[in-house]
């Protein structure tokens, strides 16, 4: 262990140091004065951005810089991805807590639990050994189990978090039974070990490919792919919306990092048995996600189902294993974390005194109560539903192309097909919102805070998408595209 | 003798008994609990084997992650189990089933 190792973990070890401040903090907090652990969740993220940023590389996109014998590794799209996480997470932290308030759950519990579930998406990012892998993987899951059952006295709650508990850790025992396949196969937990060891055996060993299959089953679990989806809606339905809010953000640009570390770092020369595999996944998950989003009416469970569309796309943008697909499937990742906040975040507006605002009727003639908010919600609407000019379009674009280039024209069809048929129910959305009568005249109010948050998030997705070319030009520039 | 296949066999076996433990039982989230342990120990009994026939010992420092994080997990489990039996006075799997759709 030298100084250097400690600088390059120093972001996490001052999330974790901070998410003990707040929890010893709390301890002498009166209830009235609770606004003070938001405000140092709020002062972590964004100094953890500024620790994050200070790491100099030297200019090189694609360089990496490995700590504690090459189990963590940062390089230039784990910053990324952790910059985005932290803004999101901040984003999540301001809506989350005009909810709480309102539906008196405001508790240091929210804060503190977030930012060890951002620990662990933190870890899972730079993770390049097999261990980090999994425990940076167990970190985000333990907090977010615990997250979907925060309120304590809900039913639904305590069922969705049961339920959650149950097929995420058959997930993670499914996801190291792969890991053991490939550690006897190999004989190293070291992902850049590992794919020298497979670069020299092949793909013709059987325990190797076995392991592999178990390893994209777990990952599948994880992202909430097709056929292992079952979870996400009743997840997404039962949490109250301040943790669907979450779990429906910061954690898949996770997915994708730890995606991206197993299978291309590790398992790269075996990218042809993998892409079968997920291709499988990601068609599914495309025409599935879009296909049950129709029939919903609960919006939470929608977004659910929308969700899992999505992430059929980032798998989409795993699959042909070539910088530019990489780098498109991580510009998907972040516009969906901020298209996801910002949905859940117009759910939360409309939850009037703690009463979530679950279904597609509360949406009913929301221009006529308030325009602005009503074109946010238009805005990230469109933006899911692919509409040129906003910013969903060009992730998509991006993804779709990137199949295309990598000869994979059948599964861009499909896409583009089920990215129409997915519009339908993204814009009836707006239309509830532009030509229905309103069923309640109730004046939506916020705090500044939020307002300022939300308004920003849906400017994003305009902005984002007239000027997308920076943020593709970073993704791309991480995988040397 | 014993080979490694013995061991990898006694693995399989016992994460299909998990497997199937969970997705057979319909009865008690506590026999869930109990599948999920036992699927992280076959794991664990991969990994030992392993470890023992490559003659490496990462995989038996991986196998102590694993059973601290199994203890986390069971916990945790268990926090969620009692927030369940108090809002629904069950544990009863089939019983679990206000979301659907």
């Amino acid at each position: 262990m030298t100084r250097m190792d400690f600088l390059l973990i120093a972001p996490e070890l001052w999330v974790v140091t901070m998410t003990c401040v707040i929890l010893f903090v709390d301890l002498f907090l009166k209830e009235e004065r609770r606004a003070i652990v938001y405000l140092l969740a709020m002062v972590t993220l964004v100094f953890a951005a500024i620790i994050t940023l200070r790491f100099d590389y030297g200019g090189d996109p694609t360089a990496s810089a490995f700590a504690f014998n090459g189990s963590f590794v940062r390089d230039q799209m784990g910053d990324m991805l952790k910059l985005f996480s932290y803004f999101v997470l901040a984003m999540v932290f301001i809506y989350a807590k005009f909810f709480l308030r309102q539906s008196r759950m405001f508790r240091a519990d929210f804060y503190t639990l977030s930012l060890e579930a951002l620990l662990g998406i933190m870890l899972l990012i730079s993770a390049n050994n097999l261990v980090m892998v999994y425990l940076g993987l167990e970190l985000l899951a333990l907090a977010s189990y615990t997250l979907v059952a925060y309120d304590r006295d809900s039913a639904k709650g305590s069922e969705a978090a049961m339920k959650y508990f149950v097929l995420g850790s058959m997930a993670s025992g499914i996801l190291l039974y792969g890991m053991s396949m490939i550690y006897g196969a190999t004989g190293t937990l070291d992902l850049v070990a590992i794919s020298e060891a497979v670069r020299v055996s092949g793909s013709d060993d059987i325990m190797l490919v076995f392991g592999l299959v178990f390893l994209v089953v777990g990952l599948a679990f994880k992202f909430g792919a097709v056929p292992f989806h079952m979870w996400v809606p009743d997840v997404y339905e039962g949490a109250p919306v301040s943790t669907t809010l979450f779990i429906s953000s910061v954690p898949k640009m996770a997915a994708f990092a730890m995606a991206f570390r197993l299978l291309q770092t590790g398992l790269g020369d075996l990218q042809s048995d993998w892409m079968q595999m997920l291709s499988l996944l990601a068609v599914l998950s495309i025409v599935f996600g879009n296909l049950a989003a129709i029939a919903q009416t609960n919006i939470k469970r929608m977004l659910a189902y929308s969700t899992i569309g999505h992430m059929g796309f980032v798998l989409m943008g795993l699959l042909p294993g070539t910088a530019e697909s990489y780098g498109a499937g991580m510009f998907y990742v972040i516009v969906y974390a901020l298209m996801s906040a910002a949905a859940f975040g117009m759910v939360i507006m409309l939850s009037a005194r703690g009463v979530e605002a679950e279904n597609l009727d509360d949406f009913k003639g929301l221009n006529r109560r308030n325009s602005w908010y009503a074109a946010i919600m238009a805005m990230v609407m469109f933006s899911m539903a692919g509409v040129p000019v906003f910013v969903g379009f060009f992730a998509k674009w991006l993804v779709i192309q990137a199949a295309l280039n990598a000869g994979l024209v059948w599964l861009a069809i499909i896409a583009v097909v089920f990215s129409v048929i997915g519009a339908f129910y993204y814009i009836r959305v707006v239309k509830l919102m532009y030509f229905d009568e309103p069923i309640t005249e109730a004046p939506i109010d916020a705090p500044v805070d939020f307002r300022a948050a939300i308004s920003l998030n849906g400017v994003i997705m305009l902005g984002l998408g007239i000027f997308s070319g920076s943020l593709i030009q970073i993704c791309m520039s991480s995988f040397g595209a | 003798m014993l080979t490694l296949a013995h061991f990898l066999t006694l693995g399989a076996l016992l994460f299909c008994l998990s497997a199937a433990g969970i997705f057979l039982n319909r009865k008690n989230v506590i026999i869930l609990l109990m599948c999920i342990e036992l699927m992280l120990l076959a794991v664990n009994m991969n990994f030992v084997a392993f470890s023992r026939f490559l003659g490496n010992l990462d995989g038996q420092v991986f196998v102590f992650f694993i059973l601290t994080v199994a203890a986390a997990e069971a916990a945790i489990g268990l926090a969620i189990l009692v927030v369940v039996f108090r809002n629904r006075q069950t544990i009863n799997v089939a019983e679990l089933d206000d979301l659907k759709g």
